[in-house]
């Protein structure tokens, strides 16, 4: 039986004077893998930035059995919830060992710490090797490689992913999504992950969300939702 | 961003011409005193529109716009007291010297950005003072002591007082410079000027020439501060180095924010604010006349952040947002 | 080219002072992101509780002690009180908040301790070191105190984790809540941080220019013109800035005609805009590459 992990009720969030959010619900299952699908401008990114306190919001949102909505963006960090945001939010002035180091700021256990770093350069070689490096001058996919290793270091149960495969040639979208699907099964992070680019999302996730103008429109099965008639021509492209 | 439009919308009309009215009228209903003030507070409101110009609307952070309020007192001064030459002819004179040299410093300020940009005009605006009182100028500067200038009468043989004539010159000369500047900001330049300020790699990629357009706005806002400068020497009466210290300068930038960013009428309150804010704090208390300012500035910026121009700009979309929920 | 040498040592002198200040300039810019404008008052305040404390009848080492934590109690105070309200507010008005601080602070201070001119000691005696007249026992004890208190933030900034996680926050607020630093706590920490090392700098300047309320400002301007010419992100660019930009102006003052005392400030922040245009981080700047 399958534990939900984050459930939400009637999320609605606004940017100023502009509602973005009309109500949403959905829920994350533990150690699954959801897909939040969409149009530009449909709500995605909001829905995440509504969940890692970064906008202002409404509703009620459960993690872990406690009710969290409202709460500051850095305390639902330290209860392990990883947000990767839109642009990856690296550091660029920092190293990428610094990078690296601040996602484990809100850890105090030294010999994990440590073991955990060199797991990440394990995942990600080329990280390894441009350790000194401003991050800045990183490419588009090593910074994302970099974004998903800094989360990591913050030993996460839920991973925020927004748009991981945005701007990245698809040999390099293969390789981040197969390391998703391997820190999914291998750590059990719970992951929602939110794509434009549908046909990767359907193939790596569980379950799927679809948002339109700010509701939840359509949800299901990945399987489901990748062979529906609608989703398929509107967003799969046949 | 803040303002990058000078909209001219109906009830804008009603409004700036009703205050027109008001203040055509002025002159016969208050002390000559009073009148003197509000004169020299439209001076300031000039000044601070040019500097609006260049940081306001075009982001070039300038910390020494005394330098060229200076310059155009000088000018002035020179002008009417050296070479006895009328005082109308030294407005357009002090303009285009500003020009001169606004557009000068411009060029190697091209390569400077944001607080280096602002220490190097603040060298400039320390410099001022320094130079005036300097020994080779003292001939044309009356060195420590300044110039004397008599005030100008009112012409054609007007029933108007001096000071009631300046402050009319005054409004004429904010009327035309304001609408100048609103112009340009609507204008093709003004919206390459504001384009500069809020993307310059996607401007330059327009095929916008940042370097000219920042030069040239340089040029024009000292120009605007060199008229103010003329100005502010006619009515005053005197120039001496010590009016033009960096603490003016740092005066025009309080003027600036607190008027409003980017906002051409916000210079209006700009200049006020300049004006008559020291006095009331030194009226409040004299022994903490600074520290009562400064009570007064953080109050100020707490209750309109964005400057008067900001304020008003909130309480109006707030109305129009009541009348179209009523609608 | 005695007089080259001698007005070399002069300057690096008054350098010491300068490097003192933009320490502290560069210290609060790596924690907020913004120059503090009013950074000079601040010192200057703490000098001034610090002669309080004295004219109280503590020692000179307790005394000073008590003034750094009571300064960055104040800094603190001064971050939540002031500034943290109007944090959503656009630049160029905080900086208007900051010449707000600078007036209310300088009023103050002459309200309270009044406008005379007052002697300030320090703790290292007057005697010319070792007695050769190359430089006073006050001057080399404020430069050892400035590269003592430089080598601890070095060390605090890039090898603890309070260090690195105030440098995350001054660079990307956003991305640091994100992984879990308490990004008030570390901004209010970097205000405290700064104004006792103001303080420590007003202690040591005091004794050489003497204590009243505007003995800050060139000084203030001068320790900018030195953070800006080592490179506002880097400490030790400071310094050495700070004591580059006394040995100029010493120079300057001597060897350019026309020049007197007042020329000499414009002659300076000249030469360091010219440095600026070649080398437009500062010396020891970290250049900053971004992609577009």
């Amino acid at each position: 039986m399958s534990t939900i992990l984050m459930s939400v009720r009637n999320l609605r969030a606004c940017y100023g004077a502009t509602q973005v959010l009309h109500g949403l619900d959905f829920d994350i299952v533990e150690g699954g893998i959801t897909a939040l699908l969409g149009a530009n401008g449909a709500g995605k990114t909001s829905t995440l930035r509504a969940l890692s306190g970064m906008i202002e919001h409404s509703g009620e949102v459960s993690f872990a059995g406690k009710r969290v909505e409202g709460s500051a963006t850095e305390v639902l960090a330290r209860l392990g919830i990883a947000h990767i945001p839109e642009g990856r939010g690296t550091f660029s002035r920092m190293t990428v060992e610094e990078n690296l180091r601040l996602g484990a700021m809100s850890r105090n256990d030294r010999a994990g710490i440590a073991s955990d770093m060199a797991r990440v350069y394990g995942y990600f070689p080329k990280l390894r090797e441009r350790v000194r490096q401003q991050a800045g001058t990183l490419s588009g996919g090593e910074q994302q490689m970099l974004a998903i290793g800094r989360a990591l270091m913050l030993q996460p149960r839920l991973m925020l992913l927004d748009e991981p495969s945005f701007g990245l040639a698809p040999l390099i979208v293969e390789e981040v999504y197969a390391i998703l699907r391997e820190l999914n099964e291998a750590d059990g992070i719970s992951m929602l992950l939110v794509e434009q680019n549908a046909n990767a999302a359907l193939a790596l996730a569980d379950r799927a969300y679809l948002i339109e103008t700010g509701e939840i429109a359509m949800s299901g099965s990945a399987e489901d939702m990748g062979r529906d008639e609608t989703i398929r021509r509107a967003y799969l492209g046949y | 961003m803040n303002g990058s439009r000078a909209v001219l919308t109906r009830p804008h009309l009603v409004l700036t011409l009703a205050a027109l009215v008001v203040a055509a009228a002025l002159p016969f209903t208050v002390k000559n005193f009073i009148l003197f003030q509000l004169t020299l507070a439209m001076v300031y409101a000039i000044a601070i529109l040019g500097l609006n110009l260049l940081t306001g609307f075009n982001g070039q952070f300038s910390l020494g716009h005394s330098a060229f309020f200076a310059i155009g007192a000088y000018t002035a001064a020179i002008m009417m007291d050296r070479l006895g030459i009328a005082y109308y002819w030294t407005l357009p004179a002090a303009g285009v010297a500003c020009f001169g040299f606004g557009f000068l410093f411009g060029l190697p300020a091209l390569r400077l950005e944001g607080i280096y940009l602002a220490l190097a005009t603040f060298a400039l605006a320390v410099a001022t003072p320094q130079i005036l009182k300097s020994t080779p100028l003292e001939p044309w500067t009356g060195g420590v002591q300044g110039i004397v200038i008599l005030k100008p009468d009112a012409p054609f043989g007007l029933p108007l007082s001096s000071d009631q004539w300046l402050y009319y010159l005054t409004l004429a000369v904010v009327i035309v410079m304001f609408a100048g500047a609103a112009n340009l900001i609507n204008s093709r330049s003004g919206r390459a000027i504001v384009a500069i300020r809020d993307n310059p790699i996607a401007a330059r990629a327009m095929g916008i020439d940042i370097s000219s357009y920042k030069s040239l706005t340089f040029g024009v806002s000292a120009f605007y501060t060199g008229v103010a400068g003329a100005l502010g020497a006619i009515v005053i009466q005197f120039v001496a180095p010590d009016s033009f210290t960096f603490a003016f300068a740092i005066g025009l930038f309080v003027g600036l924010v607190v008027g409003g960013v980017g906002s051409i009428a916000g210079a209006l309150f700009g200049g006020l604010f300049v004006l008559f804010v020291p006095n009331i704090a030194e009226q409040v208390s004299k022994g903490l006349a600074g520290a009562v300012y400064g009570v007064i500035l953080i109050l100020v910026i707490y209750l309109m952040p964005s400057g008067a121009a900001g304020l008003v700009r909130l309480v109006v979309s707030k109305f129009a947002r009541t009348t179209a929920r009523q609608n | 080219m005695e007089l080259f040498v001698h007005q070399v040592l002069a300057g690096l002198s008054t350098g010491g002072i300068y490097a003192c200040m933009a320490l502290a300039i560069v210290m609060i810019y790596q924690a907020i992101d913004q120059l503090n404008f009013a950074q000079g008052e601040m010192a200057m305040f703490s000098t001034f509780i610090a002669w309080q404390f004295l004219q109280w009848g503590l020692p000179y080492w307790p005394a000073f002690i008590l003034t750094v934590a009571v300064s960055f109690v104040g800094g603190v105070v001064i971050e939540q009180v002031v500034f943290k309200p109007l944090k959503s507010a656009p630049v160029l008005s905080h900086i208007v908040v900051f010449i707000a601080l600078f007036a209310i602070l300088n009023s103050g201070a002459g309200f309270i301790w009044d406008y005379s001119i007052k002697s300030f000691p320090t703790p290292f005696g007057t005697t010319p070191l070792f007695g050769t007249g190359l430089i006073s026992s006050h001057d080399a004890g404020m430069i050892a105190m400035t590269v003592i208190l430089l080598l601890l933030l070095f060390v605090f900034f890039r090898y603890t984790r309070i260090g690195l996680a105030m440098r995350a926050t001054a660079a990307n607020p956003d991305s640091a809540r994100l992984v879990g630093i308490r990004v008030g706590w570390m901004i209010a920490l970097g205000w405290g941080m700064a104004a006792a090392i103001g303080a420590v700098a007003g202690m040591m300047i005091a004794p050489v220019v003497f204590l009243e309320p505007n003995m800050m400002l060139s000084i203030l301007l001068y320790g900018f013109a030195g953070a800006v010419v080592g490179g506002l992100t880097s400490p030790f660019g400071a310094v050495v800035g700070g004591f580059l930009v006394g040995v100029i102006e010493n120079l300057a003052g001597t060897f350019i005609p026309y020049v007197g005392r007042e020329l000499k400030f414009t002659i300076a922040l000249t030469l360091i805009v010219a440095v600026l245009t070649v080398r437009p981080s500062g010396l020891f700047g970290r250049v900053v590459v971004t992609r577009v």
